[in-house]
């Protein structure tokens, strides 16, 4: 039997389609992926992303014992800042991709990935030094309120004026009643919130927020939509894009990397590929032949396998096949071409500029 | 579509294609319940024009943003007839599955394969 969410009964009155998502039961679509997917773009979608999991790093020590942990720097951002950034196995590859918040440096609560939730606590556990991680997933609902009308709906519930509150910054407050961490992140491209809740209330904050952004169009939007807005903005996903064998360098991710700290674990592997040269890297193209890429089709070049693809779809937004998968250095310019393999026949593909999509 | 959505008129498969007879030929298209599973259509891939298919055979695919599923021929026999205007614009699968968003026609070589399909009330009770 799948997990469920505390929105699982709204899931069920709104006619979500559940499907077993990471061992979770989430709707892959309410009334159709490419309106939702629009209504994201153009106004606002409510995803219920409760099946990720927190993990807190608190007391003396706590930034200290997660920043040894992560390939970003929680010293060099300020409390009620977040980053995104890798957490890395010795090799470099990913145990995960996270985003950490500095509450302040005596608390660090990081958000992670449904499918690496024990993975990365276990993991966590293990590694931490002078502070013990705390699993709090299950203190935690997870709404997300994506789109350009997501900043009016979330500040018309909530008291705190939310101007202030910059894009991967946060800060905890009452909306529609209900204690959350407010978080201007998200993983759609669009400006919005990602809202922490008890579990208990989350139906309540699911339904107000419904309710208030009925005027400007919202739609509740499932994980169909999650992925195709995020495949458009070419934002990895944990077990295609990244994994514990590429590493944040080859999957372009070396903005996430700072190399200057004194240490964090895999940080070793990582000085010595930069030195040594990328094998491989992760770029975004595009189908100029008819087709659609999808996740393991090969990559050719000149009829030999040279790359594989790690994401695709039909951009709803971009009106294109896109595609996301590792090339050779030599393949990853902007223009570059190669093929595509879609059920044994090659199609061509150019790679473009990313995002795929940008707004306005 | 509630009601409507498997018109008497049409044969289906345990594939979830419908056929129906237009003149010398079978039209042949995706049921509601296929659209409706897969989701949004955004690619259809059809074979040419005097392609031999066989019943039960793979002769193209459907592909939603999320999923690819193939199509197999309810009947054999040879394709006479293709929809390039699904091919351009295969939300029409989504929109119309029995009118606009058909997808091939079929020249049958084996008329009795038709009538050995499921009628809509079969196919309906299938579908639990």
């Amino acid at each position: 039997m799948p997990r469920v969410t505390p929105l699982n009964a709204a899931h069920k009155k709104l006619n979500g389609r559940l499907v077993d998502f990471a061992g979770w039961e989430l709707p892959v679509q309410y009334a159709g992926l490419i309106p939702e997917h629009e209504a994201v773009r153009t106004k606002a979608g409510l995803f219920d992303v409760s099946h990720m999991g927190e993990v807190e790093f608190r007391g003396k020590g706590a930034l200290e014992a997660a920043n040894a942990l992560i390939t970003n720097d929680l010293a060099r951002i300020a409390d009620g800042q977040a980053v995104y950034s890798g957490l890395l196995n010795p090799n470099g590859g990913f145990v995960d991709d996270i985003v950490a918040y500095r509450f302040s440096p005596e608390r660090i609560f990081i958000c992670v990935n449904a499918a690496n939730r024990e993975k990365d606590f276990a993991w966590m556990k293990e590694n931490a030094k002078g502070v013990t991680p705390v699993d709090r997933s299950e203190e935690f609902a997870q709404l997300a309120v994506q789109g350009p009308k997501a900043f009016g709906i979330v500040q018309r519930l909530c008291q705190k004026p939310l101007d202030g509150v910059g894009t991967y910054r946060f800060t905890t407050g009452e909306v529609a009643g209900v204690e959350c961490i407010i978080s201007r992140t998200g993983y759609t491209g669009e400006d919005g919130f990602e809202l922490y809740c008890p579990p208990t209330q989350a139906e309540q904050l699911w339904f107000a927020l419904l309710e208030e952004g009925k005027g400007d169009g919202i739609v509740p939007a499932g994980l169909g939509a999650r992925d195709s807005l995020r495949t458009e903005m070419k934002y990895a996903l944990y077990g295609n894009d990244i994994d514990d064998v590429h590493t944040p360098l080859e999957a372009g991710l070396g903005w996430i990397v700072k190399l200057d700290k004194a240490h964090f674990l895999g940080k070793d592997a990582l000085v010595k590929q930069k030195a040594a040269g990328l094998a491989r890297k992760l770029v975004g193209f595009e189908l100029t032949e008819p087709g659609v890429p999808r996740a393991h089709y090969p990559i050719l070049k000149d009829g030999q396998k040279v790359g594989e693809v790690t994401s695709g779809t039909m951009g709803p937004s971009v009106k294109k096949a896109i595609g996301i998968g590792y090339v050779p250095p030599a393949l990853a310019a902007e223009g570059s071409t190669f093929h595509v393999e879609i059920r044994g026949r090659p199609a061509a593909a150019r790679v473009v500029k990313t995002p795929f999509y940008s707004r306005g | 579509m509630a009601n409507g959505e498997y018109p008497k008129d049409l044969k289906y498969t345990k594939d979830h294609e419908w056929a129906k007879k237009a003149g010398a030929s079978v039209q042949v298209g995706v049921t509601f319940h296929a659209q409706d599973a897969l989701g949004s259509v955004v690619y259809v891939e059809l074979p040419k024009v005097g392609t031999t298919v066989a019943a039960g055979g793979q002769f193209g695919v459907i592909e939603s943003t999320k999923a690819v599923s193939e199509l197999y021929a309810p009947i054999s026999g040879k394709v006479t007839k293709v929809n390039d205007a699904v091919v351009n614009n295969p939300s029409l699968v989504n929109e119309a599955p029995y009118g606009g968003g058909w997808l091939v026609e079929i020249e049958p070589s084996n008329a009795a394969e038709l009538d050995g399909l499921m009628d809509a009330d079969t196919y309906t009770k299938s579908l639990g």
